[in-house]
């Protein structure tokens, strides 16, 4: 890191938010993934016009600068490479205005997801992206991985939520991409800035769309003795015309470890167990619930439970939602993949990955979004074990493969970073690389912002940067 | 897959080019040599709610044939599908539906190199790579010409219906209703499209004061403007405005506010990279 760079930081926000001690470039210096890196500095801007006269001084010295929320990624995308500058924005975290009549809200990028959803709550409305890190991960974070989660089924992924976006570009520009107004003539650049991984610039202030808390709610969890029994049954729900609010499903192993870890009576028996989750209006929701029932039994469910009250339906929804918790009693260690499938191929990929990981001697674990087919391998592993690493890499990667050559895509709510930027030749050819990198050039031209993230090297301009050893970690 | 050889090559590579659907969104740039995209449907799976079809094809062509399987594609019912995409502009169901940009999940263009480039991905849930798709969503083929897209499709209703009351207050059903499909407002009386389960559209109707009616009003032609939504209530003139959506349609013809310099400078420079010798839809 430039001493000059760090001066000019350090005169414009304080020597306290930009920090260079050991501490703090180690804490920075990766984010959830694992995938290791080394941070020059770390800054902490509390304003639009500090991110601004960060990035002015950033641009003047040509220094690469790596934005940064809560850190939960999995997928590289906040691993700073080179020294470059970590941008932190989690001090920028005031909830700005919020109208409660035409449901919409003015946030910074450091509001946390969760935190925005209780702060509406007694306007009857949420904020509708719900990612597991809910409780830690930021809306900027939201906004630059285009996040999902269990409740996207019904309702739509972070880009359906953000109307509009203030943002600071890589030469400390500022621009307002949309913002209230539905359908503004000209190109719909705040949609192409959600999803683009902080390789596009930083959002200072993001206009979301709030959703109306449904009236009704109705929980029920349905055990199959097989896995293609409980896939099917997702496929029939949905060519029924229904669309549940969730529709999530565990392989027994993860029940197991679910039911050992929250005593919930679990059917741990199961080989596979389906949450589904019926939001709405009563005689719709009622209509909905014996339908989903019908389906389920028909497709030989073994046993289905319904949740009788909000507190059975939360212990129900802490089964889903601990599982990364649970595995902890298997093996110290996981590795969490996140390929999307066609649902009717649901089944068929779910065998490929269970003979993948018992070639590879490994132990799975699947915790998924089935509704939108959206798979979650856990590989479960001992990382002492010599040479268990390459094991766990070789069967990701046959798993990332797998479920491309079913007709998905690398990635349904993670991001590419730097995980899955050298599988992004599995999905797109030359000409279609060469476009979203002409994307990021019109964003960023001199490619200061997070650069070597998705794009594969050829169609980047600049130095060849190689994943990091310990990449996949 | 459609074979987009053919029309990669009558793109070209060299001289202007424009695109024409079905002419329903104010047709080709005049005195341009003019193409059309591939039309018919590739093929419909209802159980993963997706839809290929050529983007030359018909909106009522692709919503037919979704019709037999009980479902249908949230955009104008006018024109082609690509036209439709490219315009970019929702119709009144966007409040329940959400926009029309949601709707694209891959698209196969051809660009003003007279290459076939492929943006987004087949299935519902994506986020491998930058949101191409949504960029070519009302960009109005100046980025690139739609040959062949996969949309998502959505469940038709068991139930439908319209409901309309006096109103001279636009959040007055809209605040009570859950998640109506659509709220229109003319200064003086309200409009509300409910979809569902018939007993819960009926309470929900009751609920706000509304009673059932043939459709929607007519809407003025002579301005589709795009407001903040907090900004109905200062509407004048002949209007309808979507209620919780900030779309107006005004009798009245408007120039739109000239927007943010910067973005405009970024939209410039999308084009440069796109095409930079501006031959895709000259003058758009």
């Amino acid at each position: 890191m430039i001493a000059a760079l760090v001066d000019e930081l350090q005169a414009a926000l304080g020597p306290e938010r930009v920090r260079t001690g050991s501490t703090e470039l180690g804490l920075f210096g990766r984010d959830a993934s694992n995938i290791g890196g080394t941070a020059g500095a770390v800054c902490f801007p509390i304003s639009t016009a500090e991110v601004q006269a960060c990035l002015t001084a950033v641009h003047r010295h040509g220094v690469a600068f790596v934005p940064r929320g809560a850190g939960t990624g999995l997928a590289g995308g906040a691993t700073p490479l080179d020294h470059s500058l970590v941008i932190v924005l989690t001090k920028m975290n005031r909830v700005l205005s919020v109208d409660s009549i035409n449901r919409l809200a003015w946030v910074e990028p450091g509001v946390l997801n969760l935190d925005l959803s209780r702060q509406v709550a007694h306007l009857g409305l949420h904020f509708a992206p719900d990612p597991s890190s809910q409780q830690s991960c930021s809306i900027g974070g939201n906004v630059a991985n285009n996040s999902g989660g269990p409740h996207c089924l019904s309702d739509g992924v972070t880009a359906s939520h953000v109307l509009g976006l203030e943002v600071v570009l890589s030469d400390g520009s500022l621009a307002q991409l949309g913002a209230t107004e539905a359908e503004p003539d000209g190109l719909d650049l705040r949609g192409a800035f959600v999803g683009s991984e902080g390789m596009f610039g930083i959002a200072t202030k993001v206009c979301v769309r709030l959703t109306q808390n449904a009236p009704a709610v109705r929980t029920m969890l349905m055990a199959f003795d097989s896995v293609e029994d409980g896939a099917q049954t997702v496929s029939a729900i949905i060519a029924a015309g229904m669309v549940p609010a969730a529709l999530e499903m565990m392989d027994q192993l993860c029940v197991r470890a679910v039911e050992a870890y929250i005593h919930a009576d679990l059917p741990v028996d199961a080989a596979a167990v389906l949450l589904v989750e019926v939001a709405g209006l009563r005689h719709g929701l009622e209509a909905d619930v014996a339908r989903i029932i019908a389906i389920g039994y028909a497709h030989r469910a073994s046993s289905v439970r319904i949740a009788q009250d909000e507190a059975e339906r939360q212990l129900l929804w802490k089964g889903r939602k601990s599982a990364f918790g649970a595995i902890a009693r298997i093996k110290p260690n996981y590795y969490l993949h996140d390929t999307v499938v066609p649902r009717r191929m649901l089944p068929h990929v779910l065998n490929q990955v269970y003979e993948i990981t018992e070639r590879y001697q490994l132990q799975v674990l699947n915790v998924f979004h089935a509704g939108d087919g959206n798979l979650h391998p856990l590989l479960v592993f001992d990382k002492r074990e010599p040479g268990v690493m390459e094991r766990v890499l070789a069967a990701g990667e046959e798993i990332v493969r797998a479920s491309v050559a079913a007709g998905g895509v690398l990635s349904g709510e993670h991001g590419i970073g730097l995980e899955k930027r050298d599988f992004m030749p599995m999905m797109f050819g030359p000409a279609d690389l060469a476009a979203q990198a002409a994307m990021r050039r019109a964003f960023d031209p001199a490619g200061l912002a997070n650069p070597f993230k998705v794009l594969p090297s050829p169609a980047a301009c600049g130095d060849v940067q190689h994943v990091p050893a310990g990449a996949w970690v | 897959m459609i074979d987009l050889k053919l029309f990669a090559e009558a793109v070209g590579t060299d001289d202007p080019v424009t695109i024409a659907g079905l002419g329903t969104r104010g047709g080709p740039v005049p005195k341009t040599r003019c193409v059309a995209a591939p039309s018919g449907i590739e093929w419909l799976q209802p159980d993963e709610m997706i839809a290929s079809c050529g983007a030359g094809t018909s909106v009522a062509e692709l919503n037919a044939a979704l019709g037999e399987h009980g479902q249908r594609v949230a955009m104008p019912s006018s024109g082609t599908v690509g036209g439709a995409l490219a315009a970019g502009h929702s119709d009144i169901r966007r409040l329940g539906d959400g926009p029309i940009r949601d709707v694209l999940l891959q698209a196969r263009y051809v660009s003003s190199t007279g290459e076939i480039v492929k943006a987004g991905g087949p299935t519902v849930k994506n986020v491998s790579g930058f949101d191409l798709c949504r960029l070519l969503v009302g960009s109005r083929g100046t980025l690139g010409f739609l040959g062949d897209v996969i949309v998502r499709t959505r469940p038709i209703a068991s139930h439908s219906q319209w409901f309309s009351a006096a109103a001279t207050d636009p959040y007055r059903c809209f605040t009570v209703l859950y998640r109506p499909v659509s709220v229109l407002w003319d200064g003086a009386a309200v409009w509300a499209l409910l979809e569902g389960h018939a007993a819960d559209v009926a309470e929900q109707a009751a609920g706000a004061g509304l009673t059932p009616c043939a459709g929607p009003p007519a809407l003025p032609t002579g301005s589709r403007r795009v407001l903040p939504p907090d900004e109905l209530t200062a509407l004048t003139g002949v209007f309808v405005a979507e209620v919780g959506v900030g779309v107006i349609h005004h009798a009245d013809s408007w120039a739109p506010p000239s927007g943010d310099q910067r973005a405009i400078e970024l939209a410039r420079a999308l084009k440069r990279e796109f095409d930079p010798t501006g031959r895709l839809n000259p003058g758009v």
